[in-house]
């Protein structure tokens, strides 16, 4: 089912009086998995469990396909919720935690006993923790208690699943596969996904789209591939992946940094200066040519199967990645090539 | 290698033996002196003819009148307190309003007035002489002297117990389970009872313990309404004075060792309950 924000604005009346939401739209597609990222206080939270009718906006309006689902409650919405810290019920088993969206259902349309729990246990299977259903919440692993709150989402058979950091409290390592687990998850389920991160790690690898938030403001949305090669603002830039800063001048065509002329694309920006963002996969050592720029070796470092180097030009530091077997100490002057870049207006 | 460097170290923020020993003489000597003694001399002075006229003190009809009459005071009082209390506690746990700190505030008034005053603040309002005193009589209600009058003196007295002991829990676990439950579908009375309510059952029952424990054992905001009329408005605690008053010491001490029971009868239920259920919720494998 298709899903819209439109315009929502939303403003907490205790704390500094920056609005949470400034008015964000967003169409999620159905069966997609899309992934709200940002820094906290970005709004991304606020803006999903306004969609799960957790929280109201002060304007702005949410469709569940053509309906507006903005006037129903939580419980006529029809979602399933994740929670950060999973809230599960710690009094009830894991099959009574995954049952109970089936057994407060009013008499009229509650499936028989023995209905709900063949359908816990099945949940139970689909999240590979068969049994499990007879422990209590504390018996389990993060890793486990993640997955008996998504079964317990899925039970209700909800129209969209919204999770909120659902791997947030969870080490590195159950991370990755949890990660690889849900993705599949959704591929098999198909149901339309939207969930909340931080990590743009996780956002770029497992999100179909992903939703940029800033300040209460959708900065950008866009695939992961867009989202990372092509960020339409200077915030996008700095908090996807790595980047470093060069203040460049832009005249005669051409980017110069300092004195020299780099090789880069600078169609549409306006003579004066502007910001150049480079990642440190964009900057290769090279012969002195034209194009290239002298550094002075700041810092050099191991990191996994390459190199990375802190190089200083003028006054800015940004990061260069080589193989390696290149050699080189701090100290050292090198010529390196700034091959890709992307520039924002000052 | 010398003798010292094989001894193991203690822990950093343990005490050295003398301390400790000194700091746990201490505390037995304050226990012993402040709260052992005293329920020894309960005892002891009760039993002080042997068992015949303890038995007898307690027989006597204006004693069993007044354990009566406590007991009713508490059926009536603790129940209407578990109501409030969970109310209250939850209004100020889950929500946000203006006015929730004059809330707290007034939950606690009890606390902070004399039971004195919160006992003749009653008999203004509702006495022969007070605000709605002669209304109340033209229509033959009466609430001083009188039963209605001890029970509304009880349950202002004890009503902060149950409130205090909820809030602190219910503000610590959140709204979280609640909004699970609400998302799954299910509506408010049903989030209360399989929800909230298993998650505060330790904390309200102990509640409830503390309330019933102060509710047979007020005795100064429900001296200044009763009246003292004996056999008829007297609880527990004034058919106590009275005797003692009255130089009846050996029944003044039995009636008083009844209520030192139902103070023993509540720790114990307390902490049998901490053994049984204590941590029982976070780790349920020793029900297993």
């Amino acid at each position: 089912m298709d899903i819209r924000a439109r315009d929502i604005v939303k403003n907490f009346h205790h704390g500094k009086g920056v609005a949470a939401l400034a008015g964000v739209s967003l169409d999620v597609v159905s069966g997609e998995l899309i992934a709200l990222l940002g820094p906290s206080g970005s709004g991304k939270t606020t803006l999903l469990r306004i969609i799960a009718g957790l929280d109201y906006p002060n304007s702005g309006e949410v469709y569940f396909g053509e309906e507006n689902a903005s006037v129903k409650s939580v419980q006529e919405r029809h979602v399933g919720f994740v929670f950060q810290n999973y809230a599960l019920f710690k009094h009830m088993t894991i099959a009574e935690n995954i049952a109970f969206g089936l057994e407060v259902r009013p008499r009229a349309t509650r499936p028989p006993k023995t209905d709900i729990r063949k359908r816990a246990l099945e949940l139970l299977d689909l999240v590979q923790l068969t049994g499990l259903e007879k422990r209590y919440p504390a018996q389990l692993s993060g890793g486990q208690r993640q997955r008996v709150a998504l079964a317990r989402a899925l039970a209700v058979e909800p129209k969209v699943l919204l999770l909120d950091e659902p791997f947030g409290a969870l080490d590195a390592k159950v991370r990755r596969e949890l990660r690889r687990w849900l993705r599949e998850m959704h591929d098999r389920t198909g149901h339309t996904t939207i969930f909340v991160t931080h990590d743009q790690d996780e956002a770029l690898e497992l999100a179909d789209r992903v939703a940029v938030l800033s300040q209460g403001r959708i900065e950008q949305v866009g695939t992961p591939d867009e989202i990372y090669d092509h960020p339409a603002s200077a915030f996008v830039n700095t908090f996807i992946g790595e980047s470093g800063e060069l203040p460049v001048d832009i005249r005669d065509g051409k980017a110069w940094l300092g004195e020299r002329a780099l090789y880069l694309p600078v169609e549409g920006f306006a003579n004066g200066p502007a910001r150049l963002f480079v990642r440190p996969q964009d900057v290769e050592m090279g012969e002195w040519a034209h194009g290239a720029v002298m550094a002075d070796v700041v810092g050099v470092r191991r990191t996994g199967a390459t190199r990375r180097a802190d190089i200083r030009l003028g006054d800015a530091t940004i990061e260069m990645d080589t193989p390696a077997d290149v050699t080189f100490s701090i100290g050292d002057k090198i010529p390196v090539h700034i091959t890709r870049g992307r520039l924002f207006a000052a | 290698m010398s003798e010292k460097a094989l001894r193991p170290p203690r822990p950093v923020a343990s005490e050295g033996p003398l301390a400790r020993a000194a700091l746990i003489a201490v505390a037995l000597v304050f226990l012993s002196l402040f709260l052992f003694l005293p329920l020894v001399v309960v005892f002891w002075e009760a039993l002080r003819n042997g068992l015949g006229p303890y038995v007898a003190a307690l027989a006597e009809p204006d004693a069993l009148a007044s354990v009566r009459l406590t007991l009713l005071v508490a059926v009536i009082s603790v129940p209407l307190n578990l109501v409030f209390g969970v109310a209250a506690a939850w209004a100020v746990a889950k929500f946000e309003f203006k006015g929730k700190s004059l809330l707290v505030t007034l939950i606690d008034l009890p606390f902070s007035v004399s039971p004195v005053v919160s006992g003749l603040i009653y008999v203004l309002l509702f006495g022969a002489h007070g605000v709605f005193g002669p209304w109340l009589k033209s229509h033959g209600v009466e609430i001083i002297f009188a039963v209605p009058g001890i029970v509304l003196a009880t349950v202002f007295v004890t009503f902060p117990f149950v409130a205090r002991e909820l809030i602190p829990l219910m503000q610590d676990q959140g709204s979280l389970d609640e909004e699970a439950a609400l998302s799954l579908g299910a509506n408010g009375w049903q989030t209360f009872w399989r929800i909230t309510l298993p998650n505060i059952r330790w904390a309200l029952l102990y509640g409830v313990l503390l309330c019933n424990a102060r509710a047979m054992g007020e005795f100064g905001a429900v001296s200044v309404v009763s009246g003292h009329i004996r056999g008829l408005t007297n609880t527990m605690p004034l058919h106590v004075e009275i005797l003692y008053n009255e130089y009846n010491s050996v029944a003044a001490f039995a009636v008083a060792s009844l209520l030192a029971l139902l103070a023993l009868a509540t720790l114990i239920i307390k902490t049998l309950l901490e053994i049984f259920y204590g941590d029982g919720l976070a780790n349920s494998s020793r029900r297993h």
